[in-house]
């Protein structure tokens, strides 16, 4: 029952999502497709359905009512055509998303839950044993928080791989060795290559882990129902998981659902120092070129994750704390 | 200070405990000089070389203000004191009902989680948040059985589980609620059950109907006692509210700035108390038979004159 009303509320948003989409393209005040058809005419001949899409697509086609207009978008979407990009000439939109979003999936999302998994473990020792030497770390991981990202990749990269050739400098994989594929030697040379931007991330982000959960710790540890678990003589092992961190955990959940939504979009800056061929990467390729099918695909790529995270954190919420299931009590 | 004038009426009629004896025939706690520290820039004697016999079955009542080390010296029964509270003297002893001698503060990690809740269990002050808000009763009633009685079955501890709620008046279904589901009441008389599960020999009792409305306060007092004839086992109740303890207390110790400064039975506290503080606090309390506006000036006064 509230699964469903929870359903139906997500629905509600990415309709809305949708609808802005739709909008704001419309809403610019130059024609964005007569600046598309002359980039597409220099690199080569434009066929009229090309043309017929990009007018739909901006809605600069006057002769079609509005709601006409609206409905033909949405029956391109759910066709999956998102029309065609500008930078990767002739490739479709859906095409340039699809090669670019794994990439940033795996490599990024997988950062942000390493990121987090390891800062809440470190905070929950860190918040247990307040005033001991772990504790005293916790200024020294905020510090490196508080630097700028792309000085301290930079930084990382000068020392890990020009001066010491640990890792490569930059790009997906290795381009000379081996090509996208399903393959051990492929995988592993990704993986190669996602290991500096991937620390890189660890070490800037986890800061804040740690720091929350930390603090959320030794306001737990003070609760009475801590304090009861101690005098029941629990393990200190139960009373720390079971009963405080449990508890000093479920703000952080909340934020981690947050910044799941921004794995799809929120790594420009790092797939620039990396050359990553990821969704950051095509982000600002499709904003330096005027690219405004890829863009408004981009953004339709990246609504759709950040609801769906969302999504998946709401209903995972209610495993790990009762008070927000709903119940007929 | 808190005035509660349903309970207070109750006291100003009530026949004040049992027969309280200053020395117990058959001893359950010794406490002998006891000193509790708070370290810090200006360290604090919360609780002052205190020294205590609690007999066997017996209810102890200790009363006083907010802050004069009442509950830091239960804690210290338990061990369960944090830095930057250390105890800087003293001893106790429990006199198990097996004949044994425990030094209580001797005892380190496994023997003294083993002495915790078999022994002494508690019952917090804060009624609203003694229950983890995320696991359910049942989950933890079978933490406290899993540790102490890692032999007993599902259906063993499903059974007694049941039992315990039933004891206090609790409908056995509510195993499966969290927290958020119960009442004030209910989540003391659940608190309550999980302190009877082991059978412990002493209870110690932290202001736990203070965040109660009075109603639920009596009720959950009347429990309390019914239990303790029913179980027999001994109770330390802290409170601020002297008249409560009156009722249902066989010796009351009145504490202040960390010292017992005058502790007797129940009846010699309300009739003939020798300490000018424990007057003033019996005296800050509101009484249906007293003359009006008696007790205000004469606490006033007092506070001026000989306490300060």
């Amino acid at each position: 029952m509230s699964i469903l009303r929870k359903l139906a509320f997500y629905l509600v948003a990415l309709f809305a999502a949708l609808t802005l989409n739709f909008a704001i393209p419309r809403m610019l005040p130059s024609n964005p497709v007569d600046v598309l058809l002359g980039k597409l005419q220099a690199q080569g001949p434009v066929t009229p359905e090309t043309r017929q899409a990009l007018m739909l697509l901006f809605g600069t086609d006057t002769s079609v009512p509005i709601w006409q207009q609206y409905l033909d978008y949405l029956q391109s979407l759910a066709t999956g055509n998102l029309g065609v990009s500008v930078t990767y000439f002739p490739t479709p939109v859906t095409e340039v998303i699809a090669s670019a979003l794994p990439w940033t999936l795996v490599l990024v999302g997988l950062t942000t839950l390493i990121t987090f998994v390891i800062g809440m473990v470190i905070g929950t020792i860190a918040g247990w044993k307040r005033g001991t030497w772990v504790d005293s770390l916790i200024p020294s991981t905020t510090i490196l928080a508080s630097v700028p990202y792309f000085w301290l990749a930079m930084v990382l990269v000068y020392l890990l791989s020009v001066t010491a050739g640990i890792f490569p400098l930059g790009g997906g994989y290795d381009v000379r060795r081996t090509s996208p594929e399903l393959s051990f030697e492929f995988l592993s040379s990704a993986l190669y290559y996602a290991a500096l931007p991937a620390l890189t991330i660890v070490i800037s982000s986890i800061g804040g882990w740690i720091l929350g959960m930390r603090n959320m710790m030794v306001s737990t540890l003070s609760e009475d129902y801590v304090i009861t678990a101690r005098a029941k003589g629990l393990s200190p092992k139960r009373v720390m998981i079971t009963y405080a961190a449990r508890n000093a955990a479920l703000p952080s959940i909340a934020g981690f659902a947050i910044s799941l939504g921004f794995v799809v979009g929120g790594s420009v800056v790092m797939e620039q120092v990396f050359s990553y061929p990821g969704i950051g990467n095509a982000f600002l390729l499709a904003v330096q070129n005027n690219d405004y099918a890829l863009m408004q695909g981009l953004f339709l790529v990246i609504t759709i994750s950040v609801l769906g995270a969302n999504l998946l954190v709401d209903l995972l919420y209610q495993f790990i704390d009762p008070r927000t299931r709903a119940r007929g009590v | 200070m808190s005035t509660n004038p349903e309970m207070s009426s109750a006291a100003g009629v009530a026949t004040p405990g049992r027969s309280g004896s200053v020395a117990p025939d058959s001893p359950l706690l010794s406490i002998s000089g006891l000193s509790i520290d708070y370290l810090g820039e200006r360290t604090v004697h919360a609780v002052a070389n205190v020294s205590l016999q609690l007999g066997r079955g017996e209810i102890i009542g200790l009363a006083g203000e907010s802050g004069c080390g009442k509950s830091t010296l239960a804690y210290g029964i338990n061990q369960l004191l944090v830095p930057p509270a250390v105890i800087t003297e003293g001893g106790v002893t429990f006199h198990d009902r097996s004949g044994d001698d425990i030094d209580v503060l001797a005892l380190e990690d496994k023997e003294l989680r083993r002495y915790r809740w078999n022994k002494v269990s508690m019952v917090f002050q804060g009624a609203m948040n003694s229950l983890n808000p995320v696991i359910s009763v049942r989950a933890q009633l079978n933490d406290v059985f899993a540790t102490h009685r890692p032999q007993m079955s599902k259906a063993e501890r499903r059974l007694r589980s049941g039992e315990l709620l039933e004891l206090v008046g609790v409908d056995p279904k509510r195993l499966d609620s969290y927290a958020h589901e119960l009442s004030g009441g209910m989540r003391q008389r659940v608190m309550i059950a999980m302190a009877l599960a082991l059978d412990p020999e002493l209870m110690i009792m932290d202001e736990p109907t203070t965040a109660l409305d009075v109603v639920v306060q009596r009720d959950i007092l009347l429990e309390i006692t019914r239990l303790r004839e029913e179980l027999g086992f001994a109770v330390i109740f802290i409170t601020h509210d002297l008249p409560l303890l009156l009722e249902i207390s066989d010796r009351i110790a009145i504490m202040r700035h960390g010292r017992i400064v005058e502790m007797a039975s129940a009846e010699e506290i309300f009739f003939a108390a020798q300490d000018p503080y424990t007057r003033q606090l019996l005296r800050s309390f509101p009484s249906l038979t007293g003359e009006r506006g008696d007790f205000i000036r004469h606490g006033a006064q007092l506070e001026n004159e000989e306490v300060r």
